[in-house]
């Protein structure tokens, strides 16, 4: 099973990221200057602070809540909110779906128009149809994403009242689309451009030119040929563009008042509910984390020349 | 020829917004924070006010101009940061190599773990919203790139002859870094800062949107279009115009960066085209 | 010679475009190759010699293009075809081997399937039909195992046996013509030997006439019945394949024969040292005037620098342009 252990091998590898992770955002949030009880109410009686403090055993050492902290997480215990006294886990296992959703299917929207449209850029490279998918594409990479959210959102939800203009409703795709597209249009940019550069630079190897000594036709060449190996350039841009969503997915969530786990977290700085921030935190390093394990093994699935070795 | 275009489209794009930015005083109409009459309040763009006022009757126009201030300032000095902190670490850690070169590395796929908007945001929550603060969250979250470029270019530069020859003549270490290995590197470094700068000001606006940037009532285009968001449909020209300044700065600056390219790395030149 | 050539290659020029001017970069190139002849093209990289091929098979992309000429295949004109017909000659009735067989399998394929692609092109097979047909075409080139050995990636394969996949898909369709530009060079020596065999004797078997194309004048006159050598985009001599040993006409040609190693040579000439030719290949975009090898040629006189000499027919057979040749 050399598969099986490869993966086992690439988890233990990402043990010591998780870790310093974990050690940066409790290190960060440990300096916070001010009174974390204090912020919870505007007066607070110093009792009541200090039975709190106690509560929440942030009288201790620093180095023994890190050692506690570790402890619970690997319970996976993540905390408990201080703002809703909710447990953490609870908080992000509510809204992982929405925020899953919404990820997914912008990539999925990335994708859908930013390959093809580098593929049809790179058949005609200086035409027209590339000049103009190149232009299209270096605007999406330009534009804000909550600005384009609120013109998408002016456009087909106030004017032609053709979408809903935010919120998850039963969390259908009439809610999913614009927040989707919006989140989208960054990675769908990157993708053509990456794609047409990919399709460029293999379309002058020696193979495609033995492709075309068959007698096939240009599509054909591409179809057979350059598309699989530019696959795996797709998937890498992919791969990194993913942390990049989860980043902007907060602003994205917050705009469209999307119940995700990008609005828990801006909510939470907001409100200095800091165990809500680490674990929002921490949860999407480990998905980032997750996703770019899962494209390492689709490396081996596209390219038979990488072996689990 | 395209490379021409975006070279020029893209410096001129940027220049534009570095010449609003330096002349606002001279360039606004009225002072973007103290001419609020409420009696102006909500106007439609006209000869009077181009760009419309806001629910305060504050100049939309004057508030553009002024917020070019912030974003490029941001931009521009945040990535400043990103680039010396970046090149140092990546310049080093290629230079020397060994467990210095192993930390650099660590940290590196560590911050490459963080989505940087992400990390951002929580050094904002630790600090709190302002423009230094801004410029901390901003310039200590985006160099792991800057980072890679520099340490794979000292690796590769430190075993060439001339580098070599400056050693056996004595220079130091910090001398044959900055005086050998750093000229020969300046190419992608800047390409990647042009660009970085782009998506700083990005950054900006979405933390600022967010309500984690600038205070109010000084303006930034990234808190003009959070405030602009509650009167979408009865002030629309509210979100028209910050949104269209930053897409403007931003393009040049990615223009720029796509010019640059093609003049300053040439290995991915030949990968482009 | 005798009946019609297969393929007939008149005053042939390949123009080179940078942009600002055109440049030829091989002209006045003509020669016949008969069915199931063997012709081989000799010369130095950059002579021309590998353009010259991509023209016969259509092949050539910007900045490279036909500027003049005619190419004749089976009666035919073919230089002037729609896109769509020299498809649909290339690959089935003119195919083509090419020197790196590392770089010239799509590493991402099954071989088998890359083979299987010919039957599907141009014989209208199925895609399973295909795939048995390439286990077979497999099996012809001697590779061991080909029911397994299909399923294998490029890069499970030795150089040699990249190179007989290769062959195998150009011979798939039982093509007229098979071009072969340096198919040995990337190879070990003791491959090169049956490679060179395994083309030969499958092509023998077929009817296909051979276009080698190499810098190893050795080589090619081992294989082939006429060579033709090539100098600075045109050729400069034809000839029957041991004329040209025995007495090269082109001054070129005898500095190339020349600097040949020998088995047995040294018995007859003594311990002298290999010779070579003085100076270097002129560029495509300064050729000499005149004659274009007359900067490294020790017979060289005015005429040849001004005047570029026709190509005159031997009394013993073939063809020559010199105007010096004996």
């Amino acid at each position: 099973m050399p598969m099986l252990s490869f993966l086992i091998r690439r988890l233990l590898q990402t043990i010591p990221t998780v870790l310093a992770v974990v050690l940066l955002v409790f290190v960060l949030f440990s300096v916070v200057p001010g009174s974390i009880a204090s912020t919870m109410s505007d007066d607070v009686d110093p009792q009541v602070e200090l039975r709190l403090k106690q509560q929440l055993g942030l009288n201790d050492p620093v180095y023994v809540r890190f050692g506690k902290y570790i402890a619970r997480l690997a319970t996976g215990d993540f905390g408990t909110s201080f703002r809703t006294r909710e447990p953490v886990t609870s908080m992000i296992a509510k809204r992982a779906w929405p925020t899953l959703q919404l990820i997914f299917t912008s990539m999925a929207f990335a994708v859908l128009v930013g390959v093809p449209l580098g593929f049809i850029a790179a058949l005609r490279p200086g035409g027209f149809v590339d000049s103009a998918a190149m232009f299209v594409a270096v605007s999406g990479l330009s534009i804000a994403k909550f600005w384009l959210g609120l013109v998408l959102m002016y456009l087909f939800a106030l004017k032609l009242g053709w979408l809903p203009s935010f919120g998850y409703g039963d969390g259908s795709l009439k809610y999913l689309l614009l927040p989707a597209v919006t989140l989208g249009v960054s990675p769908m940019a990157l993708l053509a451009r990456t794609t047409r550069a990919a399709v460029l630079e293999i379309m002058t190897a020696d193979f495609v030119r033995t492709a075309r000594s068959k007698g096939m036709s240009e599509t054909r060449v591409v179809k057979w040929h350059v598309m699989r190996n530019a696959l795996v350039i797709i998937l890498t841009t992919m791969g990194l563009q993913f942390g990049a969503l989860m980043g902007q997915a907060v602003v994205v969530e917050k705009l469209f008042s999307w119940p995700g786990i990008g609005s828990l977290l801006v909510d939470s700085v907001l409100q200095r509910d800091i165990p809500a921030v680490q674990g929002s935190i921490l949860i999407v390093v480990l998905a980032f984390l997750a996703i770019n394990l899962l494209i390492d093994v689709l490396y081996g699935v596209i390219d038979p020349r990488i072996r689990y070795a | 020829m395209k490379l021409r275009a975006n070279l020029v489209i893209g410096g001129a794009l940027f220049a534009l917004a570095i010449a609003v930015g330096l002349l606002a005083p001279w360039l606004a109409h009225t002072d973007p924070v103290l001419d609020a009459n409420l009696m102006n309040a909500e106007e439609p763009p006209s000869w009077t006010w181009w760009f419309g006022t806001d629910d305060q009757g504050r100049d939309i126009y004057s508030r553009v101009v002024y917020g070019a201030r912030v974003s490029l300032t941001v931009g521009i000095v945040s990535q400043l940061i990103n680039s010396v902190i970046g090149v140092a670490l990546g310049l080093s850690a290629g230079y020397w190599g060994g467990w210095w070169d192993d930390v650099v590395n660590a940290l590196t796929n560590l911050m490459l773990a963080i989505p940087s908007l992400i990390f951002a945001l929580a050094i904002m929550a630790v600090l709190g919203p302002g423009l230094t603060s801004l410029l901390i969250a901003l310039g200590l979250t985006n160099w792991s790139f800057t980072c890679r470029i520099a340490r794979a270019s000292a690796l590769s530069l430190r075993n060439q002859g001339y580098v070599q020859a400056a050693t056996v003549l004595g220079y130091g270490d910090f001398r044959i870094m900055i005086t050998q290995l750093l000229p020969n590197m300046l190419g992608p470094i800047v390409v990647i800062g042009t660009l970085g700068m782009g998506s700083a000001v990005l950054s900006e606006a979405a933390l600022s949107f967010l309500g984690l940037g600038v205070r109010p009532p000084f303006p930034s285009w990234g808190s003009m279009l959070s405030d602009a968001r509650d009167q979408i449909t009865t002030a629309p020209w509210l979100s028209v115009f910050p949104g269209l300044a930053i897409f403007l700065t931003v393009l040049g600056l990615n223009l720029l960066g796509d010019g640059l390219r093609d003049i300053l790395d040439p290995q991915s030149r030949s990968r482009r085209t | 010679m005798t009946g019609a050539p297969l393929i007939e290659v008149e005053d042939l020029r390949i123009d080179l475009d940078d942009g600002s001017r055109r440049v030829a970069a091989a002209e006045g190139v003509s020669f016949r190759i008969s069915r199931g002849e063997t012709f081989g093209l000799v010369g130095e990289s950059g002579c021309g010699k590998s353009i010259t091929a991509l023209a016969l098979i259509g092949l050539l992309r910007p900045p490279l293009s036909i500027g003049a000429g005619v190419i004749r295949f089976d009666g035919k004109e073919i230089q002037h075809l729609s896109a769509a017909r020299q498809r649909d000659l290339r690959g089935d009735r003119i195919a083509m081997i090419f020197q790196e067989p590392m770089t010239a399998l799509n590493p991402v394929s099954p071989v088998g399937r890359q083979i299987a692609e010919m039957f599907v092109l141009h014989k209208g097979k199925s895609w399973r039909e295909a795939n048995r047909l390439a286990v077979e075409a497999l099996a012809s080139v001697r590779v061991p195992a080909p029911e397994r050995r299909v399923n294998d990636y490029p890069h499970q394969l030795s150089g040699g046996m990249r190179q007989r996949v290769m062959i195998a898909i150009a011979l798939a369709c039982g093509p007229d013509l098979l071009i072969a530009d340096e198919p040995t060079t990337a190879l070990d020596v003791t491959v090169q030997a049956e490679i060179i065999e395994l083309m030969r004797n499958l092509c023998a078997e077929r009817g296909t006439a051979i276009l080698m194309i190499s810098h190893d004048l050795g080589l090619v006159a081992n294989v082939c019945r006429r060579v033709a050598v090539m100098y600075a985009g045109r050729i400069v001599e034809e000839r029957g394949s041991a004329d040209i040993f025995r007495k090269p006409s082109h001054p070129y040609t005898q500095g190339l024969v020349d600097s040949l190693p020998r088995l047995g040579s040294r018995a007859a000439l003594g311990r002298s040292r290999l010779k070579e030719i003085a100076g270097v290949v002129p560029a495509i975009t300064s050729f000499p005037d005149g004659c274009r090898f007359n900067p490294r040629c020790v017979h060289a006189t005015d005429i040849c620098r001004t005047i570029v000499p026709e190509t005159d027919l031997l009394e013993a057979g073939g063809l020559v342009r010199c105007h010096h040749h004996a």
